[in-house]
């Protein structure tokens, strides 16, 4: 799958504990599998630990020892966890920058520039490479493959938002509008609702819902 | 071509207000409890009789799939796990249901159920869509607090909970046993078949795995009746279909259009046309990455259904069409897919395992026609010793697009490693060793 660094040439910190706000999601979470199918959480508890590393440290990612805490949560060996973390591509096993800027170059967003928006996010950051950092330690750049948005191509996936119907000038927009600090609205960055055609929709005009 | 008095998702562009009492004024959750009295049987039946054929990309009978469900609880509770996990690439039409009209997911996942006696259903969406489920999410709620699912759901005696798990980035999650190992908190790696999801699913219990549309489209089935559905569209090819066109066309979109259209009015409708033109289309590949790609000619008259697709050689997949004008560089398009499939194979099987990445290389190499024209039968035979060798379909779906390639663009394939070798030295010259599959690297 992707390619990870072994967890062992981390950095890792000495700790973790979920804080309230992860406990409250926990609780939520192992109410939807059956009591003696706690492993069913082992996804969703990865994603509880990326969020709260996120609000903690402003790095969406998985350290070992959060890994260790969902075993002991689920009661199923650490292996089965390190396992699963590395295996699916969301699952960050090492720091990665406050902004997460995921690139789909997939062939529909090919076709449509998506090697323009891979050069502007370069530009842009200074960034040389897929799976690397800037040195201001802001963005990290991935290589995706299809995000299921094609009649928005090209997309970049900024966290967990969409930006789409990009192109290199408006890439860099959207990122220095990040770096700013702001979060421009996702969606279509041209004049376009959500997958419906540009320049209005095609079908769907005799129904009685407002015109877009 | 459909009309909007026939079409199931009327607020597919969320042009309207997603939640409950939007839905409700669409016609979403009316008279759910009269549909569940007329009982299992009968919904089945209408569900049969509608010829509603699997929307994921197989196309097999819904209703049929939903009748190999066991009659009677042996003890163990039944599922329905609802497939969200859509990452074929060109493919965009799930997330529309999953933000805009979630309630027509929720109470058709609710009928569902009911006919396969499941009292709970999981839906797995796809990482990536967040905020698909976010929306998703609320829509859930709101059922709950209107008691629409929960206990005695909508008022038909029949308890029903409803719940997501995300995905995390595998598009081999969307093999339908990967996905349920992925829902049991493990690597998403394809079960062998038998046993069957319907006698061994979800937690060793009896399931039934649906696409999300194939689900979606259910309540509105049952309520306008299957002769309706089965109406529009062909025989054997029944039914509106949500599509999607991607790639070098004016204005690409997802929209949803009756089965048996022709594919060219598809694209000059809907599409706004092939950029600078008709006569300017070199390939269409029309469902998702998969199917083979359809050179132009035959994009001229084919029909947009299952069956006139598989006539060509190719297939309606997802019916979410790819469209590439005479610019593109077909070699590279097919050989990104390549990458994708080594990219997503979940290692399991040596033949897709080695394979993907072999035929990526080989791919790739062709791009830059850097290779000799022997190779392009000796990849063609690679594409063979895969398919139909593996537990899952990845490793058929990795073997297909270069098949297509090669069946359609052979001659622009040989004009490349021509015009490699008179770039560099001359005709004669061997770039590889001939007939050592060490050709890879």
């Amino acid at each position: 799958m992707s390619a990870h660094s072994p967890i062992d040439q981390i950095e890792q910190p000495a700790s973790f504990a979920f804080d309230a706000e992860s406990e409250e999601q926990i609780a939520a979470i192992l109410a939807k599998y059956p009591p003696e199918r706690k492993a069913s959480g082992t996804l969703p508890l990865l994603y509880v630990v990326q969020k709260q590393m996120s609000r903690q440290t402003g790095s969406a990612w998985v350290p070992r020892v959060a890994m260790d805490e969902i075993a002991r949560r689920l009661e199923v060996a650490p292996i089965r966890v390190y396992e699963v973390a590395t295996f699916y591509l969301m699952f960050n096993t090492r720091p990665i920058g406050r902004y997460h800027l995921q690139v789909c170059t997939t062939t529909s967003c090919w076709l449509r520039g998506s090697d323009d928006v891979v050069a502007a996010c370069k530009k842009a950051t200074g960034i040389s490479g897929f799976g690397q950092s800037s040195a201001d330690g802001l963005f990290t750049l991935t290589e995706v493959e299809c995000l299921g948005a094609c009649a928005n191509a090209p997309i970049l996936q900024v966290d967990d938002d969409f930006y789409e119907d990009l192109d290199g000038p408006r890439t860099i927009e959207l990122i220095e509008a990040l770096r700013r600090g702001e979060r421009p609205t996702p969606g279509p960055t041209i004049d376009r609702m959500n997958s419906a055609p540009e320049g209005g929709r095609r079908t769907l005009t005799d129904s009685p819902a407002k015109q877009g | 071509m459909l009309q909007d008095k026939d079409r199931i998702f009327t607020n597919l562009y969320g042009q309207d207000d997603w939640r409950l009492a939007g839905a409700r004024q669409r016609g979403d959750w009316d008279g759910t409890a009269e549909i569940l009295a007329r009982g299992r049987d009968a919904i089945v039946n209408e569900m049969k009789g509608s010829g509603l054929r699997g929307r994921g990309g197989a196309g097999f009978p819904t209703g049929v799939k939903w009748s190999f469900m066991p009659k009677n609880s042996d003890g163990r509770p039944h599922y329905l796990v609802i497939n969200g996990d859509e990452s074929e690439p060109g493919t965009c039409k799930d997330r529309e249901i999953l933000r805009h009209e979630p309630h027509k997911l929720i109470e058709s996942a609710l009928i569902a159920s009911f006919a396969m006696g499941a009292h709970a259903a999981y839906i797995y969406i796809r990482g990536e869509f967040f905020n698909e489920a976010r929306h998703l999410q609320i829509a859930i709620d709101e059922a709950y607090a209107a008691g629409l699912i929960g206990r005695n759901a909508a008022g038909s005696g029949w308890d029903f909970d409803f719940y997501i798990h995300r995905g995390a980035g595998a598009y081999i999650c969307g093999e339908e046993t990967a996905l349920l190992e992925s829902l049991e908190g493990k690597k998403g790696q394809p079960r062998m078949k038998p046993p069957f999801p319907a006698a061994m699913g979800l937690y060793g219990c009896p399931t039934t795995v649906n696409n999300v549309e194939s689900i979606a489209v259910s309540s509105t089935i049952l309520r306008r009746g299957a002769s309706w559905f089965s109406a529009l569209g062909r025989p054997n090819n029944a039914g509106t279909k949500l599509m999607a066109i991607s790639g070098h066309v004016n204005t690409p979109c997802v929209f949803e259009e009756e089965l048996g259209v022709p594919l060219k009015e598809i694209i000059e409708k809907h599409g706004g046309g092939v950029r600078g033109g008709w006569d300017n289309l070199l390939a269409v590949i029309p469902g998702g990455c998969s199917v083979p790609v359809l050179p132009a000619s035959v994009c001229e008259t084919v029909l947009m259904d299952y069956d006139s697709l598989r006539a060509e050689r190719s297939g309606l997949g997802t019916a979410c069409m790819i469209v590439m004008d005479k610019s593109t560089d077909i070699i590279k398009a097919i050989a990104r897919f390549s990458q994708f499939f080594k990219h997503e194979s979940c290692g399991q099987c040596t033949p897709c395992r080695e394979g993907t990445g072999w035929m990526m290389r080989v791919m790739n190499r062709m791009v830059e026609g850097r290779a000799e024209i022997e190779e392009i039968d000796m990849l063609e035979q690679v594409t063979r010793q895969v398919e139909g060798h593996t537990i899952c379909a990845l490793g058929d779906a990795a073997a297909w697009p270069i098949q297509g390639l090669i069946r359609h663009f052979r001659p622009v394939m040989e004009e490349r490693i021509m015009a490699y070798k008179a770039a560099h030295g001359g005709g004669r010259i061997t770039q590889v060793p001939l007939g050592i599959p060490v050709a890879a690297e």
